[in-house]
């Protein structure tokens, strides 16, 4: 299954990720419609120290633990993808101790939120790897 | 030439493209025939040409002068004359000299002066010159055809000559009274030029020493090929791409000693990937070759018959984008741009096939052939 | 200081509706032009430290950044422009000498858009390049003059070292500390990938490049810098730097700030110090020393590698190139005005020189009235902006051309012209590790990749459009040009025909 990855020798700590991930999951056309003004959640995040920076969001794990820790059975696997349905989640913040990578957070309503490799909005292909100015996110096989 | 026709830029100061018709008989075993074959053979061809150029190289036809150079040459007045044969009793012996006999046509006007002279180098001024008797006669004719205004030397072969005017070729080759001549080999040529040209010396074929050319087509990579080999002392002052054609083989052949299928290599060289698929010894010759000449290589459409003591040759380029077809009865070989041109000549040949782009075809004389050639005399 | 004499060039435009302050344009400017500003919750911006390089500009996801230029003027004055005073301020502030980067930009002729190509039509037709070959292989090198046979009859084969290109076109001399290692490793790869050359520049070979040696040309210029014989060897062919069209008769400077570890280790001088080549070679000071230097670097390398001679276009030209002709080089190199470079006076730049079609044209017929234009190869350079450019330098009589500038453009270069100052954004014109970051080779190259195929398509169309199917019969075929909008003088010079004619 194709993943994100990224080449940290690449990543300028732009942040375009963030707001190219904020803006695909909108649900709005126009980008600076969507985010002007907004305090934006995305679901992939920079991390940044000492010069080295690396964009880090849900790795998909083979045998993940959030799916286990979700009370609700809000989490699931399709397919290798890790989804979340967001009408059954309760907020209990669980999947979010349980991540290593910190992939899970809240999301604007209050229910969580996480990657889907943009299979559920209207970029298609995930926005964080066409919105990546020096091709230091990739999406493929490995 | 007309007044109106001085005003018109000559051919040499404008370059003329044109579109023709050739062809070319060969007797292997160097039976002499007479012209007339090539006048039939290009008179089928009639709408090829636009009756603004035509002409005929033939071989063996002076066999009592064979070791003697055979000048053709146009004069515009006699002034020309006088000044070009100064030029001659200085650096020749003249064995001979007349006018080339012709008879009135109809359709062929103005025509200049057309004298003939057979000549060989005076020793002396062979000697102080330090170059070979070729190069000499090669310099020599150059000298008046850009240092003469008004005198054209057109032929200067040995036992060959050429016959050219402007007019249809068929008309061309009873003006000159072709039937009267008998040679081993002929080639013939029609023009279809898309200006007025002002001369005579425009037609094909283009003659150099014992090198004519017929050429059908028109080459995209005229100017740097004539940029080139201007580089070696040839000038190339009708503009037109039978001279620079003639001038690349005579560079390529008698200078630098290439075989005649080495030379058809430079010209009509294959494609790289053509080339990358030959044996690793044949690939680094065709390399070497086509590097070394790279601006040799002709691009463009063209047929050409070669025609030299001795042999015919015969080339299209790489694409093929002009027709050329061949054909063989007994010892007779027979080469022309439409199968109807050969089959008029002869109706039944034993073969008759089509040859493939940049694949030259050389026909020589047979031992018999030379051995009849070097025996003849009138 | 207390008077202002230099008003920012540009002004930073922000379409407020549209910035969604994202801070890319903070974080990407290495000048520190914009901010964000806590209290206000917007985005300012300080223009006087905008060099115009577009960096903000391109990353912006909603296009909410334009720069344009100030109009904040001058009296209107045709001979005092205000370029012209401002420079004057520069120098009564600075007492240096003005320092430039990239090529020329002023407003001389350019030839090659007074050039017109011809097509085929009707008496000869014109060849279609999708269903039959078109080639462009070219080979650089020394042709033989005379064939000569085995004792078996079949022809001796053997050549001086040739270069073979399957475009004719090469990346020209970047040195590395005038540019970075990614931008060297762009230019490697795609010289690799395509089948044609790099050039080291004066800059010495990284050792990490090492591997890419039957693609690169390696440079001696005037400073030596980097020249050992491990260097000599590696490359496929090796340049003599005698000149840059864009600073002829002076050599190359690079500032001490970019001189910094892998360069100065590479360049073989200390790290800090400003690396000045000498304006000649001190040892080359005529014609024959250049002969001597040419069979030296052949002997150091076993005569296996082709010489090439980078000389600049200046006004006796023609005279130049023959004696370099015949002073043993393989491929004579000439630069034109327009070159560009990562810092050169601004004096010498704008003022020195001559345009590369003229000097072309004219060293061309120059070689073929001495009749030695087979003893070497021309390759051309000084602003190469388009294939038709390419095709136009071919007909002119150039075996191929050298681009620079081009390859920068292709890798995100915008010419904003401050390459000197050592902060380029793109990750180019610099050494800062942050900034070279911003060059991955892997984009990099493909972008080159893309750019010289996309041309060689076009060539292609060209050459097919003209009824030529292979570039040789191209080459100095001057009838397939045509001027348009020159006077008698330059067509002569340029050996071509006006339109029309």
């Amino acid at each position: 299954m194709k993943r994100v990855y990224v080449n940290e020798q690449w990543c300028l700590g732009c942040h375009l990720c963030e707001y190219f991930c904020a803006f695909a999951n909108s649900g709005q056309s126009d980008m600076a419609r969507a985010l002007k003004d907004a305090v934006i959640r995305p679901r992939i995040k920079v991390e940044e120290h000492d010069g080295i920076s690396f964009a880090v969001n849900c790795r998909h794990c083979t045998e993940p633990l959030c799916v286990k820790s979700c009370i609700a059975g809000a989490l699931s696997v399709k397919d290798g993808l890790i989804v979340i349905d967001q009408d059954k989640c309760v907020g209990c913040f669980s999947c979010i101790m349980s991540c290593p990578f910190g992939a899970l957070m809240p999301s604007d309503t209050g229910v969580m939120q996480k990657c889907e490799l943009c299979t559920s909005n209207s970029a298609g292909k995930p926005a964080c790897v066409q919105g990546c100015p020096n091709r230091a996110i990739v999406f493929e096989e490995r | 030439m007309t007044e109106l026709q001085e005003d018109y830029p000559q051919e040499g100061e404008v370059r003329i493209p044109s579109g023709c018709a050739i062809s070319g008989i060969f007797s292997r075993n160097g039976k002499r025939f007479g012209g007339q074959d090539a006048i039939r053979s290009i008179a089928v061809m009639h709408d090829r040409s636009n009756g603004l150029g035509g002409g005929y190289a033939g071989y063996g036809i002076y066999p009592e002068y064979k070791d003697y150079y055979a000048f053709h040459v146009f004069y515009y007045d006699n002034d020309a004359k006088t000044t070009c044969e100064k030029f001659f009793d200085e650096h020749f012996d003249v064995i001979n000299l007349s006018k080339i006999p012709i008879r009135k046509h109809p359709r062929i006007t103005d025509e200049p002066l057309i004298w003939r002279y057979f000549v060989t180098p005076l020793p002396t001024k062979l000697a102080a010159s330090q170059l070979d008797e070729e190069e000499y006669i090669v310099r020599s004719v150059i000298k008046v055809n850009t240092a003469i205004k008004g005198a054209y030397v057109f032929s200067s072969g040995k036992n060959m000559g050429v016959f050219k005017a402007v007019g249809f070729p068929e008309d061309v080759g009873e003006f000159y009274r072709l039937d009267e001549y008998e040679g081993y080999a002929w080639t013939v040529h029609g023009r279809y030029p898309t200006n007025t040209p002002g001369w005579w010396g425009g037609a094909h074929p283009f003659a150099l020493l014992d090198y004519t050319v017929v050429h059908n087509g028109e080459i995209s990579s005229y100017d740097a090929n004539r940029r080139f080999i201007e580089m070696f002392g040839y000038r190339c002052t009708l503009q037109t791409d039978t001279e620079v054609i003639t001038y690349m083989i005579d560079y390529l052949h008698r200078k630098q000693c290439l075989t005649l299928d080495e030379v058809a290599h430079v010209i009509a060289a294959p494609f790289w990937s053509t080339i990358a698929m030959m044996p690793e010894e044949r690939q680094k010759e065709y390399i070497y070759l086509r590097n070394t000449f790279a601006s040799m290589l002709i691009t463009g459409p063209f047929s050409i018959i070669l025609g030299f003591n001795g042999g015919l040759m015969a080339l299209n380029d790489r694409l093929k984008l002009r027709s050329l077809v061949a054909a063989e009865k007994g010892d007779m070989v027979y080469l022309a741009s439409e199968e109807s041109a050969i089959r008029i000549v002869e109706p039944d040949p034993d073969r008759i096939w089509y040859p493939r782009g940049g694949e030259p075809v050389i026909v020589t004389l047979s031992e018999t052939g030379k051995k009849v050639v070097a025996a003849e005399s009138k | 200081m207390a008077i202002n004499y230099l008003y920012p060039d540009y002004e930073v435009i922000r379409n407020q509706q549209r910035c969604i302050n994202c801070r890319v344009c903070e974080r990407q400017c290495a000048n520190e032009v914009h901010r964000y500003d806590e209290e206000l919750k917007m985005m300012v911006s300080d223009e006087s430290k905008c060099v115009n390089c577009h960096r903000c500009v391109a990353l912006c996801p909603t296009r909410a950044l334009k720069i344009v230029k100030t109009d904040n003027t001058f009296k209107e004055n045709a001979n005092w422009t205000g370029e012209a005073i401002t420079d004057v301020y520069r120098q009564a502030g600075t007492g240096g000498v003005l320092l430039a980067s990239m090529g020329t930009p002023k407003n001389y002729p350019v030839y090659w858009d007074r050039m017109l190509i011809n097509a085929s039509q009707v008496t000869n037709p014109s060849i279609d390049p999708l269903r039959e070959p078109m080639e462009t292989t070219t080979f650089l090198g020394q042709k033989s003059a005379k064939i000569r046979r085995n004792p078996d009859g079949s022809i001796n084969t053997k050549t001086t070292p040739q270069l073979k290109l399957s475009v004719p076109v090469m990346f020209s001399a970047m040195s590395y500390g005038s540019i970075s290692y990614n931008a060297h490793k762009s230019l490697a790869l795609a010289a690799q990938k395509l089948g044609i050359f790099y050039n080291t520049g004066e800059g010495g070979l990284h050792e990490d490049f090492y591997q890419y040696g039957p693609n690169t040309i390696v440079q001696v210029a005037s400073g030596r810098f980097g020249v050992h014989p491990g260097y000599l060897k590696a490359g496929a062919a090796i340049e003599i730097k005698m000149g840059q069209g864009a600073k002829p008769g002076i050599g190359g400077h690079l500032p001490g700030a970019k001189i910094v570890g892998d360069v100065s280790k590479t360049r073989m001088i200390p790290q800090g110090t400003d690396a000045i080549s000498p304006a000649p070679h001190h040892d080359i000071y005529s014609i024959e020393d250049l002969r001597q230097l040419v069979f030296m670097l052949k002997e150091a390398t076993n005569y296996e590698k082709p010489v090439i001679v980078k000389i600049a276009a200046v006004h006796n030209i023609s005279a130049i190139a023959s004696g370099v002709a015949r002073s043993g080089a393989d491929i004579i190199a000439i630069d034109g005005f327009r070159g560009g470079t990562g810092a050169a006076p601004a004096r010498t730049r704008d003022n020195v020189g001559i345009p590369i079609e003229l000097a072309l044209a004219s060293v061309d017929r120059r070689l073929r009235e001495e009749g030695i234009r087979n003893n070497v190869s021309i390759v051309i350079g000084g602003s190469i902006r388009n294939s038709a450019d390419i095709v136009k330098a071919i007909a002119l009589g150039a075996d191929a051309v050298y681009v620079a500038t081009s390859a920068l453009i292709a890798l995100g270069c915008h010419l904003c012209r401050t390459c000197h100052l050592g902060k380029c954004n793109w990750g180019i014109a610099t050494q800062r590790p942050d900034l070279v970051k911003r060059l991955n080779p892997e984009v990099g190259s493909e972008r080159l990749v893309n750019l010289i195929n996309a041309w060689n398509h076009e060539i292609k169309e060209m050459m097919g459009g003209m009824g030529i199917n292979s570039i040789e019969a191209l080459r100095g075929n001057r009838l397939m040009l045509r001027g348009i909008g020159l006077t008698e003088k330059e067509l002569q010079i340029l050996g071509i025909l006006h339109a029309g004619e």
